[in-house]
């Protein structure tokens, strides 16, 4: 029997984010969470390019995907694509840190100038009976064989002849599953069921599973998510990467907040970035209430800083969907990558065709009870979730101002324990004994803490 | 023409009388809608620069202040400019805020220029909306900003109610949010979705703010009743269809819009008084009565060119 995977799944990603404008540090990329699906959703007008990617790991035999599409999809409106592409976009659309060195408070003071300091790094991460079937209600309206995936589009009158069909076929439904597939059928929407086709798979000779694709007109912007919530055990993890013309995507029928960013942490979490992005990203989704939508960045695709990796070629947003492009006045490899040091801003002119949208979706039954909903807004702002750590100057100096300069560096520190604390609920004096006590020079964070601070305070 | 801004003449009237006066179901409005905003940019973070919600209000008032020198007109109602400020405060997004300011002109703009019998055909702040958002790719309303809390819904459909209360119109927000949520369980049982989706979609914050701040507007609702409960009717119905038959976010509002020109042809067959802000909110009203707003309007003629009040 297959496992009937009602959802929109997720693929493995790919590895993550290469080094460019800086230094690479670290980026939170999907993969940090588990069974993440992760879906590109291409759109202008009432155009739509679907991208799933399944991070399914078992047996390819197991594997079966069912959609409901709100349109019968011809051959050529099905596609398998580049799942490198759909990584990739996850790796530049990733929360970031980035890393700042102060310089020598001594020399900064020989020099006479209160310079900020300076920017040293960037970047991160990263069928068979056919009278059987008539007499169920079913009728197979397409079928083909596209890449490694043999596809049926399915219409029905009755979920419960849809349902039979399924598992005379193979499928395994999950309880519960009728009555959503009802709901679907009663708005005149189609079913999409993709299941592995193990001869062209081995004749392909991929050993991962592609993302597939389909492209559709209709005016409805909304992502299914009720099939997979039918049997699922626990909140399911969804990242959507919007990628559209005008501006911002966000949901009509939920909260689309941003997640926090531009706060300034401590330095250990360089080394624990995906742990942190996790604790964060729940403590965020928990204290919005469990029904919200996290926009994690947002950007004008022909640029970025810093960069969490390049910015996709043109080849790969085409590959994406992004059909636009093909009438573009933009010359091949505006869109490309930036070199390593190069100015990151986009010279006047530069056609601006693409914008990103990545929103982070932590959904159950009981907060999202009904689909996503989306909107393109006219919102051209940029945001990214983006961390900053300060490293303190550790050399060796002496001067009058180096007093000053180790206070402000202590003061500095608490108020980044406060901060992690406060994004990621993580208890204070655990984040205090990481932070380590260090030298003379940058106190531990809690000596700037006064003795009643810790009086009343839960730990 | 506009009642609110009509001050009867005493030699003519006689004196005014006080009780009349007593109310401005207006001074609730901007208490609540002024909590709402607080809340909304300060605990829901919403998307509203600083700049943008002083430029809506500023030009909001502006705009009133110079239309009622330029019609010279007596009151000065910055009490509905105000109202109309918060309204698209809570609901236009643009990129810029020069684009605010243009939004707020239109709401204030509209209210003086685009009469028809003494009425002013739109709600300020609902045109303004669907005109920008039909002019401007940049321009935009954001229905999920609100979330979908139970007690948000709650609070603030007990704030709203107690306003619409206050201007003796909660009969069409009552029609327009049953019939709205007859028309959401309808389809719901129809298409045999959980009643969790419908109770969801009539928790938004948005749709709250719509049903008591907006199509409340008494100035631009239908004169009678009977009219008002039609006119909520045929409200919910274009908004069910913008969501469920062309699929698209905003439906109440792109309804209002759409069926607000009907109003007069409701009026003409369904006749009765117009509606004044600082009329008593109870008690009878029969024509005649020299010290009744009736009587007021029987002065708001030609020649005094009584113009201005409305709300969000």
């Amino acid at each position: 029997m297959l496992a009937l995977t009602i959802a929109l799944a997720s693929t493995l990603s790919a590895p993550a984010a290469h080094s460019f404008c800086g230094f690479y540090v670290a980026s939170g990329n999907a993969k940090l969470f588990n069974k993440a699906s992760k879906v590109v959703l291409v759109r202008d007008g009432d155009r739509t390019v679907l991208t799933m990617a399944s991070d399914f790991k078992g047996d390819p035999e197991e594997f079966a995907l069912v959609v409901p599409v709100p349109v019968v999809l011809e051959r050529g409106q099905i596609h398998v694509g580049d799942p490198k592409a759909v990584d990739h976009l996850d790796a530049y659309t990733a929360p970031r840190l980035v890393e700042y060195f102060d310089p020598d408070p001594c020399q900064m003071r020989a020099m006479g100038e209160a310079m900020g300091m300076r920017k040293m790094a960037v970047a991160p991460m990263a069928a068979q009976d056919a009278a059987r079937e008539r007499s169920l209600g079913v009728r197979v309206e397409a079928r083909y064989t596209v890449g490694e995936y043999d596809i049926l589009i399915l219409s029905a009158r009755e979920s419960s002849g849809l349902e039979q069909w399924l598992e005379i076929h193979g499928y395994r439904v999950p309880e519960g599953a009728g009555r959503v597939l009802a709901s679907y059928l009663h708005q005149g929407m189609k079913f999409f069921v993709a299941k592995v086709n193990l001869a062209e798979k081995a004749k392909l000779g991929y050993s991962y599973l592609r993302p597939l694709q389909m492209a559709f007109e209709s005016p409805k912007f909304m992502l299914p998510l009720r099939l997979g919530m039918v049997n699922a055990d626990g909140p399911q993890e969804m990242f959507v990467y919007a990628l559209t013309r005008n501006g911002r995507v966000e949901t009509t029928n939920y909260r689309t907040i941003r997640l926090p960013s531009d706060a300034e942490i401590p330095e250990f979490v360089k080394d624990e970035f995906p742990d942190f992005y996790r604790a964060m990203f729940a403590e965020q989704h928990r204290q919005a209430g469990g029904d919200a939508v996290f926009l994690e960045y947002a950007w004008d695709m022909s640029w970025c800083d810093p960069c969490a990796s390049d910015p996709l070629s043109r080849e790969e947003l085409a590959g994406l969907g992004v059909f636009w492009l093909n009438t573009g006045i933009a010359p091949p490899g505006q869109l490309g990558i930036v070199p390593p040091g190069a100015p990151q801003f986009v010279p006047p002119g530069n056609p601006q065709e693409v914008f990103v949208t990545r929103l982070h979706v932590r959904y159950d039954a009981r907060h999202f009870p009904e689909d996503l909903l989306f909107q393109e807004t006219g919102d051209r702002t940029n945001f990214q979730g983006r961390f900053v750590i300060h490293h303190p100057f550790r050399g060796q100096s002496e001067c009058d101002g180096i007093g000053d300069y180790r206070r402000q560096v202590r003061d500095r520190r608490a108020k980044e324990a406060e901060t992690l604390a406060d994004l990621t609920g993580w208890d204070l004096r655990r984040i205090y004994r990481k932070m380590g006590g260090e030298q003379a020079w940058a106190d531990p964070p809690e000596k700037s803490r006064k003795w009643w601070d810790w009086m009343w305070q839960k730990q | 023409m506009n009642p609110t801004s009509v001050t009867p003449s005493p030699s003519v009237n006689g004196p005014v009388r006080p009780p009349g006066r007593r109310y401005d179901s207006r001074w609730w409005q901007i208490c609540c809608l002024g909590g709402l905003l607080t809340y909304g940019l300060f605990r829901l973070h919403f998307d509203t620069p600083a700049i943008q919600v002083a430029a809506t209000i500023g030009t909001a008032l502006l705009a009133q202040w110079i239309f009622t020198r330029l019609f010279h007109i007596p009151t000065f109602e910055w009490k509905s400019a105000l109202i109309s400020g918060f309204g698209l405060c809570f609901l236009f997004r643009a990129n810029d805020w020069r684009l605010a300011v243009l939004c707020a002109a239109i709401a204030i703009g509209s209210k003086f220029l685009i009469r028809f019998h003494g009425k002013h055909l739109w709600n300020p702040t609902n045109i303004a909306l669907v005109v920008m958002m039909l002019a401007f790719n940049q321009a935009w309303v954001s229905p999920g900003q609100w979330g979908s809390g139970p007690t948000l819904a709650y609070a603030m459909a007990m704030a709203g109610s107690f306003v619409v209360n206050r201007s003796a119109r909660s009969d069409t927000s009552i029609a327009f949010i049953t019939a709205f949520a007859a028309i959401l369980v309808g389809r719901s049982l129809w298409v045999g979705e959980p009643l969790t989706i419908p109770v969801h979609r009539l928790e938004n914050g948005a749709l709250m703010i719509f049903t008591f701040h907006m199509i409340s507007d008494p100035k631009t609702t239908p004169n009678t009743r009977a009219g008002r409960i039609l006119f909520a009717s045929l409200v919910a119905m274009g908004a069910g269809f913008v969501a469920f038959g062309l699929f698209r976010p905003n439906g109440p509002i792109w309804a209002l819009a759409a069926l607000a020109p009907i109003v007069p042809l409701i009026d003409h067959v369904l006749p009765g008084p117009k509606y004044e802000w600082k009329r008593p909110v109870v008690g009878p009203l029969w024509k005649g009565d020299p010290h009744e707003p009736m009587d007021a309007r029987a002065h708001d003629r030609v020649g005094q060119h009584a113009l201005g009040a409305g709300r969000a």
